[in-house]
């Protein structure tokens, strides 16, 4: 077991420059790739889900090769990775720590839980103002209705 | 220059409600006015209401404009599968304005992101129907003379009602409002309308029974109680009888005091009360048709 854990560490570390993505809820590693358009990026990517962490019993970890982000972009994880933390890397070094924050706007990404709302029917983006981040309460742009934390589906 | 769609009723700031008021009261005076000649305006009814159809249309022939569109979904290209994008975008490049009544919620709202011209909702599923709330203004500026220090008492379905939601957000702009909420536990005033209120130091009072607290209205606001919004039937069954007005329960009510009623009526007014005095809805009714000539002149700017 031990040695089966060094290994994986082994594979899904050093990378010489670009950004590591830490404590994801495993459950949501997948989402958080969409989101980030990971599976679109020509890039180098390794990912380990199911790994111990002290925080979250199942934790994901992404590491993206040559491939840094902006803030907005980001902070759109927040939503399903609330506790993610980047670290920047060049040259093999930590250079910066990120973590990510709510926005006051989600355009996209969540879908409206109103079964009787326009966006759950015609494909139409989604877009919410965020009333509240703990826990998290989406409005609706279009019905007004509230999305709540529990109702909240990824598009 | 922005587009001045009217979608939900706090699309309007303070001023436009007084100014809707002023131009109400003005094609009151004059209904037939030519504001509109040589324009078109669609009507897309995606599904039926007669009652605000009506009203709209009539505001519109007497301002002298020209109407397109259908009176409910299943006579137009809706049914063939066309999307609401679609059909607002072909709309949008024949009609000088757009009034629009769809089942689904963030319909309007999305049909003026779309469209090049102004849209007026007309009711969009549960969501909004604002211009309901601007002839309850105007109904109750018309009995009461002013928008300040008003006690309003809200009765029936406060848990759905749309009309109360809107009202009690667009009253609560003026001086000084109090509100009383009468409903049964399952109807009660949703917290957010309540956090609103208190937010802003209005005082408000909820209550059970339907008694005689009444005496203090200067305005009751009656809704009916649909049976579509329970889940379970007999949670109906339960509260359908509990809130209803009679003539005889008017007796020490105040004078200035006006019933309100965004109809149709089921059972919640007996019918008794339609000659009293202080009954209003009816009158109200027909302070839509100028309530909604002043909203599409505002909309188009020709007030
Ligand atoms: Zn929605």
């Amino acid at each position: 077991m031990k040695e089966q854990k060094k290994k994986l560490k082994l594979k899904v570390s050093a990378i010489s420059q670009g950004t590591v993505i830490d404590h994801i809820p495993s459950e949501n590693l997948f989402d958080v790739i969409s989101i980030l358009e990971l599976d679109k990026t020509p890039n180098m990517i390794t990912f380990g889900a199911n790994l111990d962490s002290d925080k979250l019993v199942n934790k994901a970890i992404i590491k993206v090769s040559n491939q840094f982000f902006e803030n907005d972009e980001i902070n759109k994880i927040a939503l399903i990775a609330p506790h993610a933390k980047l670290n920047i890397i060049k040259d093999y070094e930590v250079v910066e720590k990120k973590v990510v924050e709510i926005p006051d706007q989600v355009v996209g990404i969540v879908k409206c839980f109103n079964p009787k709302c326009i966006t759950n029917a015609e494909p139409i983006t989604t877009s919410f103002s965020v009333i509240s981040k703990s826990p998290v309460a989406l409005k609706c742009k279009y019905c007004e209705k509230i999305t709540n934390e529990s109702q909240m589906v990824i598009k | 220059m922005k587009k001045k769609d009217l979608i939900s009723i706090t699309d309007y700031s303070k001023d436009e409600y007084l100014k809707i008021m002023e131009l109400a009261a003005d094609f009151e005076k004059n209904p037939n006015q030519n504001l509109l000649e040589g324009k078109v305006v669609a009507s897309l009814f995606f599904e039926p209401s007669t009652r605000t159809r009506l009203s709209f249309e009539t505001a519109i022939s007497r301002m002298g404009g020209r109407i397109v569109g259908f009176t409910d979904a299943g006579s137009s290209s809706v049914t063939k599968g066309e999307t609401l994008h679609d059909t607002i975008r072909m709309v949008s490049q024949y009609a000088d304005l757009i009034v629009m009544r769809h089942p689904l919620e963030g319909s309007a709202r999305y049909a003026a992101e779309v469209s090049s011209v102004p849209v007026i909702n007309a009711g969009d599923g549960a969501n909004q129907h604002p211009t309901q709330t601007l002839l309850d203004m105007y109904s109750i500026l018309k009995t009461q003379q002013t928008f300040d220090n008003l006690n309003i008492f809200m009765i029936g379905d406060l848990r759905y009602g749309r009309t109360v939601h809107s009202l009690l957000m667009a009253m609560s702009e003026f001086e000084n409002p109090i509100f009383n909420f009468i409903a049964p536990d399952e109807l009660q005033m949703p917290e957010e309308y309540k956090m609103f209120l208190r937010d802003r130091n209005i005082r408000y009072f909820e209550h059970r029974e339907f008694t005689d607290i009444i005496s203090e209205a200067d305005i009751m606001y009656m809704t009916r109680v649909q049976k579509e919004r329970f889940s379970d039937p007999m949670e109906y069954e339960e509260v359908k009888n509990v809130y209803i007005l009679k003539n005889s329960m008017l007796a020490n009510t105040k004078s200035n005091m006006r019933i309100l009623h965004p109809l149709p009526r089921v059972n919640e007014i007996a019918t008794d009360v339609d000659k009293n005095e202080k009954a209003y809805y009816f009158q109200q009714a027909l302070n839509g048709m100028y309530t909604r000539e002043a909203i599409i002149a505002h909309a188009l700017n020709l007030k």
